[in-house]
């Protein structure tokens, strides 16, 4: 309310004030492309940037999934776990002799599956979607090291097809499939959040769910749909890991539900919910990837700096969003 | 028999009681399980058993869960806490590893001191970031969990620090009175805790802070200050809990030291009957509710289970206390029961309504 009659002031020059932080990510973003480039010459190469593609392919779904939560207000710890126990069921499925496709059918539908019963205990019971959602994580990676506690290879012809095909130009620049997948699902995302019943109503929850509520809107439905699409998301994203590493690790990507809620607050996100688009968790997805990347290409500097790094910009973006008044709880 | 009735509806609408009877019934099934659980001996002087196990390893957990509480009932949460653990152990371990005489007891208390004191600093900057700035707690909080770990390897170099300190050691393992001094230390900090909160105006103050903050702000209360305050103390909770993790194995690992400390702790608050929300605390209740978590994974260890299988126990244990204190969970199971005998409930229902 505050915030109207500040902005009413100053109609000369006008910014849209709520894509001032995806703005501030996409620039964060050129000027330390800017930076690799200047440092290191093979930074200039295509290829680099596809390989942050395909490094954080199933990042970026996951990613996309969490959006859809966040955006609601809530939050979703267990797509960590998740995304270990659908390539740990995968695998273990492909061992046993199952053929592809019925794996795949099962191991997309385990995530769904989980995230619908996550999102009825959060609004049937009305426990807090942090410790529901903790639960879930726990149940996940208890049942990954139930089903194995080595890591499982996967030889399939299917999976190892999708592995090493390579979709790529003459010059050699190439992508993987997984990269083509996630970009599908980026497509759908964004148009269901812009321009749906669905999208319009995890906007209107996340702003107030009071006032969605009384003006009519399905709130118990679209938190237990929100919480399901996430679900799906973190599936596709251990299957896309799956194909990635050719193997199900019953202690992969632990902690990775925190670079992804970082991924999507540097893409401009409010925790608080209302605010934030895919496009944003998609530069804050390649925030990260080109972090790694510089650090990589450095050599000299370890991998805790990553976290550092991570820690720092997580700050600065947080604080942009504060100064740019965009309403906090 | 309307007084028993009564009575025992007190009792089960007690806080506490779902918690207690949740650790009564895992310490039973483990008698039941293998009747030597509960049995005690004395040796050289110390006593042993899994009673005492039990005690002792949840000492850094009861540290970290007090914190925690009072965080909590402000209406925050603190998830630093885990990266604290790991930043005081690796700079008291550092510190002690590079004087020539490990075992001074001068050397051993300067390396508290001083680990204590960043973790303190660090504890301020949470609360700078929740109290003044006015960051969402869950996310300022974030931001040195991620980056406290990166901190504690930078500490260690990516190294594991190993030590040969008999005083530091003894924090984790030493013996006061036939029993671990760990124990004696987190019974200490409770009891000081529960002191200042329970017999000052403190923990009034604390929870009029988490019902509305606004509200209490105008009545006169500094609630900056006092949010402030509380990520303070947790993050001094946290560093003793570091210091006993690492005195437990002599050795300071950035990358393992108190792993998901902050969710067992935050498990711990909510069983203990601590709401999310903020508004109310109970002390008492997170002790239990630390007591339970490690019975639950002495438990799998006693039998036989993988460690790691235990989150699939951890999961079961949340929900069903969760759901049992959910208030949605309670109405829609007592309405169900309550379709039997209509007359003598109806009665009941608003004055369950009365105090939330």
């Amino acid at each position: 309310m505050t915030t109207g009659s500040l902005t009413a002031g100053r109609t000369r020059f006008r910014l849209p004030r709520k894509q001032i932080p995806v703005l501030a990510t996409l620039a964060l973003l050129l000027v330390m492309y800017a930076i690799g480039v200047s440092q290191y010459t093979a930074f200039s190469n295509v290829q680099v940037i596809f390989n942050v593609f395909i490094d954080n392919g199933f990042l970026l779904v996951v990613a996309v999934g969490m959006t859809f939560v966040i955006l609601t207000g809530g939050i979703d710890l267990s797509v960590g776990s998740v995304v270990a126990m659908t390539a740990m069921v995968s695998a273990a499925l492909l061992q046993d002799g199952m053929p592809a496709p019925l794996v795949l059918v099962i191991a997309l539908l385990i995530g769904p599956t989980l995230g619908l019963l996550m999102g009825c205990a959060i609004h049937f019971f009305e426990i807090q979607p942090f410790i529901v959602t903790l639960a879930g994580m726990f149940f996940a990676r208890g049942m990954c090291t139930f089903i194995s506690g080595a890591s499982i290879p996967i030889t399939d012809g299917f999976w190892t097809r999708m592995s090493q095909e390579r979709i790529g130009n003459p010059q050699g620049n190439f992508v993987s499939i997984s990269v083509l997948i996630a970009f599908v699902v980026v497509c759908i995302a964004a148009y269901t959040l812009a321009y749906t019943r669905l999208g319009r109503n995890v906007y209107a929850i996340g702003g107030n769910p009071q006032s969605a509520l009384l003006m009519g809107l399905p709130v118990g439905r679209t938190r237990i749909a929100v919480y399901t699409i996430s679900g799906l998301c973190s599936a596709i994203g251990g299957i896309l890991l799956s194909f990635y590493t050719l193997s199900g690790a019953p202690l992969i990507a632990v902690g990775m539900e925190l670079d992804v809620i970082a991924a999507v607050v540097i893409g401009g996100t409010v925790l608080t919910g209302g605010a934030g688009y895919v496009f944003g968790t998609v530069l804050g997805v390649l925030v990260l990837g080109v972090i790694q990347t510089l650090i990589t290409f450095d050599g000299s500097l370890s991998s805790w700096w990553t976290k550092i790094v991570i820690g720092g910009l997580l700050f600065a973006f947080i604080l942009l969003q504060r100064l740019i008044g965009i309403r906090y709880k | 028999m309307n007084d028993t009735t009564s009575r025992y509806r007190t009792m089960i609408g007690h806080r506490l009681f779902w918690p207690a009877a949740v650790l009564f019934v895992m310490l039973a099934a483990n008698t039941i399980y293998r009747p030597g659980f509960l049995s005690i001996e004395l040796k050289d002087g110390h006593l042993y058993g899994t009673p005492i196990d039990i005690l002792r390893l949840s000492a850094p957990l009861i540290l970290v869960a007090l914190g925690m509480t009072l965080v909590i009932s402000t209406g925050g949460i603190d998830l630093s806490v885990g990266s604290l653990c790991a930043i005081s152990g690796a700079i008291a371990c550092m510190y002690i590893s590079k004087q020539p005489d490990q075992n001074s007891l001068g050397v051993v208390l300067t390396a508290l001191a001083m680990a204590m004191g960043i973790a303190l600093v660090l504890g301020a900057w949470n609360g700078v970031l929740v109290a003044v700035i006015g960051i969402q707690p869950i996310i300022a909080t974030l931001i040195l969990m991620v980056a406290g770990r990166g901190l504690a390897q930078l500490i260690t170099q990516g190294q594991i620090i190993t030590i040969n300190s008999e005083p530091f050691r003894a924090i984790g393992l030493g013996h006061l009175l036939t029993l671990p001094l760990a124990i004696f230390i987190a019974l200490a900090a409770a009891l000081l805790v529960a002191a200042f909160t329970r017999r000052t105006a403190l923990g009034m103050i604390v929870e009029s802070v988490g019902g509305n903050a606004e509200a209490s702000r105008l009545a006169g209360i500094r609630s900056g200050r006092v949010v402030f305050l509380t990520y303070v103390l947790s993050a001094g909770c946290a560093a003793i809990a570091g210091f006993m993790m690492t005195a437990n194995v002599s050795s300071a690992d950035g990358n393992a030291v108190g792993l998901w400390v902050e969710l067992d702790a935050i498990l711990a608050v909510v069983i203990g009957g601590t709401s999310l929300a903020g508004g109310r605390f109970f002390l008492g209740g997170t002790i239990i509710g630390a007591l339970i978590i490690q019975t639950l994974t002495t438990t799998v260890y006693a039998m036989d289970i993988s460690p790691q299988t235990s989150l699939l126990f951890k999961a079961v244990v949340v929900i069903a206390v969760c759901l049992i204190q959910a208030p949605a969970f309670r109405a829609r199971f007592r309405r169900r029961r309550r379709n039997v005998p209509p007359p003598a409930t109806i009665a009941d229902k608003p004055k369950e309504q009365v105090p939330a």
